[in-house]
């Protein structure tokens, strides 16, 4: 193993929490490789959109922030997931684009019929986009509780802006999201690369498998 | 490994070629190599390295950066015989070099006495085609140990009071408690039941180029970018490399194994990266392919000597699929378990490992363990109780809430071999490379779905003992997708009911030998890749042994 250097400390600590050091001690070098790593394909910061309009990106942007609303944490709007999403169309959905096109054009429908006078869903109050997508959504929702490794794919619009929204939140900041580890902060998942003991509440001053089974054995 | 990487031109004649770099053959292309002989493994999917992987679920999920692509290889499914398959992904397998051992969750449990014998136990099952193995637990408990040295298992020996005889310990500690292994201890044992730090092919300890486990939290689907993950990747490659004569050669599609006219193996046909059609000639042919393809690809080579598929006089190559039996509890508790850090699992118990059936009602059993293996995105997509809203203020609410926690009791358990539970090629559908497709027959036998059912039942007990203030469970119902892919080709010794010897040979063609998953005659409870290169180890030695006798050509 090499030796510390500054640099290498300082970011040691700032994964682990100065308590780690024990047992994460022994392999930094290989943590500090990976995570400068991860953070150098992070590097990417939303620019321009490639494959939406700006007033396609806008809609967009409405029908996710429904999906992960802000409210006293950072939602859909703030984690910078239409850039994902607009990334995402270029890349690994890009068959989805005209399910996005036609889905956004529905979308508008609906609510132009349900509240006339409103342009299109991005142009409604929150509660009035909320309640048009109640409605939209009233078909496209049932399959839920069935436990998948990974997600099916959709012809369905709100289902794909949702996989694609939570993608966007979730999926490590190297995937084009989740700015900042915006939607990881908010769901209490620290952004550091590398843990050690104790992870939570429950295994704090946790005595030893053994300690545990001798004083169970006296009772 | 600095070293120049050996290369062969596939018209050279090597000792062996094997097709698949798994966990099976991995450990086969590391002991052949190391003990003088020349090897090829063509792996179809590519040569990934640390640098290569990330934290990134889209790449892992959405794009199966690691795993087969059902747009590229679509498979099809059907319950029986009798319906049409339909497209639909029903398999999922490690699809670059290491194999599914790279992206996998690393519990390794041995087989216990029983798995091996269970047959003349219990008796017949009827719809079953249930038999013991042709070796014991005694014959593979030299190659357990070995598996725990040589790759790197984290455990504590004589932990649990139904654990099998071991002839020595494990070379490191277990790995650290997690907040769920401490919730599930501690109400297993108010239950009476004996939990025990779980057995992780993860190192607790470094190792020569390995960094132990940095609880990262990104086991299941993902690469380790530390080395801690004992795969074939970074376990056994590079020692196979280091000896300058095995050559790794990724994006290589093996489609045939090409017999001569004496009824010999003397190669293999894959597509190279450029779908260019090559030959690579070997002297004797390994194929560890896993339970799906390694079937697939006998049947793929079928010619006029062996109409059926290759080594298929039996009849029974890709039959008797044992997917294992698997079921899930979920609870949540009052504060944070943060069990997303870590690695997937650090208690587990087996107190259901050998369930009387008399009394139970059914045969098999199973070992339950405390879990967290959800990334994310992954849990935002299927990790909330049924009911929660799925978008929303509420849906926001209930991530906040539960994603640092929520733990999953998962229950893993026997399948039984069924005859009619299968791999074929599909007659219609066809794969990128112009193949025919995997097609899946599968009904869980009823016994396995009670089974379940029951399992579940004390999943859902324990979560209670423990104080989970909601829980809930995966639905039991049958099976449509396998990622244990078991039983295929299996090992016996009469040639008209199994496809493979004790040494791993096939009984039609003696220059052809199966190992990986495909071998097992039972699906064990539900952590088969410990068995798979336990078995690995010692088919090396059986073939290493046939070799000096002169005997592998037969």
């Amino acid at each position: 193993m090499n030796s510390p250097n500054g640099g290498r400390r300082e970011f040691l600590f700032q994964v682990t929490g100065a308590a780690g050091a024990a047992w994460i001690g022994a392999q930094w070098p290989a943590i500090v490789a990976a995570a400068q790593h991860a953070h150098k394909v992070a590097a990417n910061t939303p620019g321009k959109f490639e494959a939406f309009t700006s007033e396609q990106a806008r809609q967009v942007e409405a029908v996710a922030s429904q999906i992960i609303p802000t409210d006293d944490a950072p939602g859909a709007r703030e984690a910078g997931v239409v850039y994902f999403i607009d990334r995402a169309l270029t890349t690994f959905a890009s068959n989805t684009k005209a399910v996005y096109e036609k889905g956004l054009a529905r979308l508008n429908q609906l609510t132009s019929t349900k509240y006339p006078g409103v342009k299109s869903f991005a142009d409604a109050t929150p509660e009035q986009q909320e309640q048009v997508l109640v409605e939209f959504t009233k078909k496209s929702d049932g399959a839920e509780g069935r436990l998948r490794i990974g997600p099916d794919e959709s012809d369905d619009f709100f289902e794909t802006v949702r996989m694609h929204t939570i993608f966007g939140f979730l999926a490590d900041p190297s995937a084009g999201g989740n700015k900042d580890y915006a939607g990881w902060k908010t769901i209490g998942r620290d952004p550091a690369f590398a843990f050690s003991p104790p992870f939570g509440y429950y295994d704090k001053n946790y005595p030893g498998w053994e300690a545990v089974r001798a004083e169970l054995e006296k009772k | 490994m600095t070293q120049a990487r050996v290369k062969y031109k596939p018209s050279d004649e090597v000792d062996f070629v094997i097709v698949g770099s798994g966990a099976a053959g991995g450990v086969l292309a590391k002991e052949l190599s190391a003990n003088g002989f020349r090897v090829v493994v063509l792996e179809q999917g590519p040569y990934l390295t640390a640098q290569d992987f990330s934290h990134d679920e889209v790449k892992v999920f959405v794009q199966h950066q690691l795993t087969n692509d059902s747009k590229l290889q679509p498979t099809t499914f059907r319950k029986t015989a009798e319906q049409k398959a339909r497209v639909q992904p029903s398999v999922m397998y490690g699809r670059c070099v290491g194999g599914s051992s790279v992206h996998f969750t690393a519990n390794f449990w041995r087989f216990h006495e029983i798995d091996f014998v269970e047959r003349s136990r219990v008796g017949e099952i009827p719809g079953a085609n249930f038999t013991d193995w042709p070796i014991g637990y005694n014959d593979l408990e030299p190659y357990y140990t070995k598996v725990e040295w040589e790759v790197g298992v984290s455990g504590l020996a004589g932990a649990s009071p139904f654990d099998p005889p071991r002839s020595k310990p494990y070379p490191m500690p277990p790995l650290p408690v997690k907040g769920s292994g401490v919730v599930f201890e501690r109400a297993a044992w108010k239950l009476g039941y004996h939990p025990f730090p779980a057995p992780m092919a993860i190192l607790s300890q470094p190792r020569p180029g390995r960094d132990s486990c940095v609880a990262c939290g990104f086991c299941l689907g993902f690469g380790c970018e530390v080395g801690a993950k004992s795969s074939s990747l970074s376990a056994m490659i590079p020692i196979a490399e280091a000896t300058g004569r095995c050559e790794i050669r990724p994006n290589s599609y093996v489609h045939r194994i090409v017999v001569d006219k004496n009824g010999r193996a003397s190669g293999v046909e894959y597509f190279d990266a450029k779908r260019n059609t090559q030959i690579q000639k070997a002297k004797a042919v390994l194929v560890c392919a896993n339970g799906a393809e390694t079937p697939r690809l006998l049947l793929l080579s079928s010619c006029s000597q062996f109409p059926n598929g290759l080594a298929n006089s039996s009849g029974m190559v890709g039959k008797n699929l044992m997917p294992n039996s698997g079921t899930m509890a979920f609870g949540v508790f009052d504060e944070p378990l943060n069990d997303y850090k870590g690695f997937a699992v650090s208690r587990v118990l087996h107190d259901f490992y050998e369930l009387d059936h008399e009394k139970v009602g059914f045969y098999g059993g199973g070992g339950l363990d405390a879990r967290f293996d959800f990334t994310p995105a992954a849990f935002a997509m299927s990790g909330l109780p049924p009911g929660t809203p799925r978008w929303g203020k509420e849906y926001k609410k209930a991530l906040r809430q539960n994603f640092t926690r929520t733990l999953e009791i998962f229950c893993h358990a026997t399948s039984l071999p069924v005859e009619s539970n299968s791999f074929s090629l599909d007659p219609e559908v066809k794969d990128a490379w112009g193949l025919p497709a995997l097609r899946m027959t599968f009904r869980d036998h009823p016994n396995d779905l009670k089974m379940m059912a029951w399992m579940k039942d004390r999943a859902m007990e324990i979560l209670d003992a423990a104080g989970a203030k909601a829980k809930w469970h995966a639905p039991v119902e049958e099976q449509e997708f396998a990622v244990h892919l078991l039983g295929t080709c299996r090992m016996g010794n009469d040639a008209k009911s199994s496809v493979i010897n004790t040494d791993h040979r096939t009984h039609d063609v003696p220059n052809l030998f199966l190992c990986d998953g495909s071998s097992l005659v039972t699906s064990g409870r539900g952590q088969p890749t410990m068995t798979i290169q336990a078995l690995a180890f010692r088919a090396a030695d059986r073939i290493r042994e046939l070799a000096k006798r002169g005997e592998i050509r037969g």
